[in-house]
């Protein structure tokens, strides 16, 4: 579903580059952890496959087609197939739980039908079936992280994106959010998750993607966090 | 674009204008007050106008006849000549009555009646346009029993190069004006878009179209610029109304009057909505193309 071919990706200003010569493959239905301490150039990889950034060199391909020779609507599409969960969780102040979910199928101009039927079902899946009202200022971090979720979601995506999702939450509810990923990924969509949070990971025991310093230097299925686990 | 997406984009527009309603009150109040300086200006530019049209208007060409001369001829090359709004014959009995009554002493000339009347006959002319009137001084002056013609050349030329000076300076400091209010409404209109970078940055990867982001934004910017130039407008007329109307019960001079005439009002009121209006929903598009890169 995704390969990279010797990505390189150099931002201007910046000596290193914030990815070296990555080459990896992701098949359709995954559920990998990208691990790695900060500025190993986890972000930048997701940045990459959402195709926010291009590669200053290498290839990138996505089903098959060159990430680089994607036109507008092409890549338009491309985004609207990939569902992004922030740490920071990027909901909307002003609008409701269940507007800021069903603001994803607005945008991409689904019908206030679909909308209707959709929303209050992801919202059941994600466990917030009563909160749908209320305001992301209203909810927990677990919660609103939740609602990031079920908006990335709702619009059935074949990748979910999550850049450290649980860097805003405590342990309790990181597991759970966790076991949230596991059933979308379950369900056959590819879940690639960024992240810090070694415990989850070693626990889980799923593909682990490690960078440093820019350069994959571990794709281990079933893996841990650290070398030694 | 579907037809889902455009319903969304009006309601989204309309919706996002009320969640956001001070900072849109704000950004249209703002609007009104640089669109108000320049109506205001354009309404005093008018007025100026107006006096100096009235008083070259009111320049006269005096036509003294021989006394060989056949004022009935004289009165139908008149009427034949293009340019001329009216004209008078003035006898010259009247104008020595006439001649006294200036002078302030009727009596002062009594003796002067009859064959001793050392004045001639004469016309008043009026020209339609005071830069008309040394053309058609010429053409007069060439009549057959035209003795001598006298329009107060100096004041013509000098009116003349006040209205050409005015008109360059009026065109010149409203081209400034509207610049600087243009500028404005696009400054403010970006503080508004900036305050919700978020939401378009959220939009973008939940994978809206730009135009789908921009459309909204758009909207905002129209309605927003449409409020502040109709506030404009309506404070503007208000307040012009106002004054028109004591001017017009207390002005002495009949040149003062102001501009009333709504056919050359309106363009000014029109032209504030529709600088106000588009200059909203262009302020927008410029402010939010910055965040759609990538």
């Amino acid at each position: 579903m995704i390969e990279l071919k010797k990505v390189t990706k150099n931002y201007n200003g910046k000596s290193e580059p914030a990815v070296t010569d990555v080459s990896l493959q992701i098949e359709r239905g995954e559920f990998v952890f990208l691990v790695g301490p900060s500025g190993a150039g986890k972000s930048t990889l997701l940045k990459l496959i959402f195709c926010e950034q291009l590669p200053s060199s290498g290839k990138l391909y996505f089903l098959g087609r060159d990430a680089a020779r994607f036109r507008a609507g092409e890549l338009l599409r491309h985004r609207r197939r990939i569902g992004m969960v922030f740490q920071d969780f990027r909901l909307l102040k002003q609008k409701t739980v269940f507007e800021n979910v069903a603001f994803a199928l607005e945008v991409i101009g689904r019908s206030a039908r679909e909308i209707r039927l959709k929303v209050p079902a992801v919202l059941e899946e994600v466990g917030l079936a009563g909160k749908a009202g209320a305001f992301p200022g209203e909810l927990s971090g677990g919660e609103q992280q939740r609602v990031g979720i079920a908006r990335a979601i709702v619009k059935d995506p074949l990748l979910v994106l999550a850049d450290e999702p649980t860097g805003n939450v405590d342990r309790d509810n990181s597991r759970q959010l966790m076991e949230l990923f596991e059933k979308i990924s379950q369900s056959g969509t590819t879940v690639i998750i960024a992240t810090h949070a070694w415990d989850v990971v070693d626990r889980m025991r799923k593909r682990v993607i490690a960078l440093e310093k820019g350069r994959l230097v571990r794709d281990e299925q079933r893996g841990g966090y650290s070398y030694e686990s | 674009m579907s037809l889902n997406a455009i319903r969304y984009c009006l309601r989204q527009g309309v919706v996002s204008l009320f969640r956001n309603f001070w900072l849109a009150f704000v950004t249209a109040g703002m609007i009104a007050v640089s669109l108000a300086i320049l109506g205001g200006f354009l309404l005093v530019a008018l007025n100026v106008g107006q006096i100096l049209h009235n008083i070259a208007g009111n320049v006269e060409i005096s036509v003294f006849l021989r006394d060989d001369a056949d004022p009935e001829l004289i009165r139908a090359r008149l009427a034949g000549l293009g340019g001329v709004s009216e004209y008078t014959f003035v006898t010259r009995e009247q104008g020595l009555v006439e001649f006294g009554s200036a002078l302030g002493d009727s009596d002062l000339f009594a003796g002067l009646a009859g064959e001793n009347n050392p004045l001639p006959d004469m016309f008043r002319v009026r020209a339609g346009e005071s830069a008309l009137v040394e053309a058609l001084a010429g053409e007069i002056q060439a009549l057959p029993g035209v003795e001598v013609v006298d329009y107060g050349k100096e004041l013509v030329a000098r009116l003349l190069s006040i209205t050409r000076w005015l008109n360059t300076l009026f065109l010149g400091v409203s081209f400034l004006l509207a610049a600087s209010a243009v500028f404005l409404i696009v400054t403010i209109i970006r503080l508004s878009v900036l305050a919700r970078q978020e939401e378009i940055g959220v939009m973008k990867y939940l994978g809206a179209s730009n135009f789908f982001i921009r459309a909204p934004f758009f909207l905002e910017g129209m309605v927003m610029g449409w409020a502040g130039a109709l506030s404009a407008a309506v404070a503007l007329g208000a307040a012009y109304h106002r004054l028109a109307f004591s001017l017009h019960r207390d002005a002495l001079v009949f040149f003062l009057q102001p501009v009333t005439d709504p056919d050359k009002l309106w363009p000014v009121f029109a032209g504030l909505l529709a600088l106000g209006t588009v200059m909203g929903g262009i302020g927008s598009l410029v402010s939010v193309r910055r965040f759609l890169r990538a």
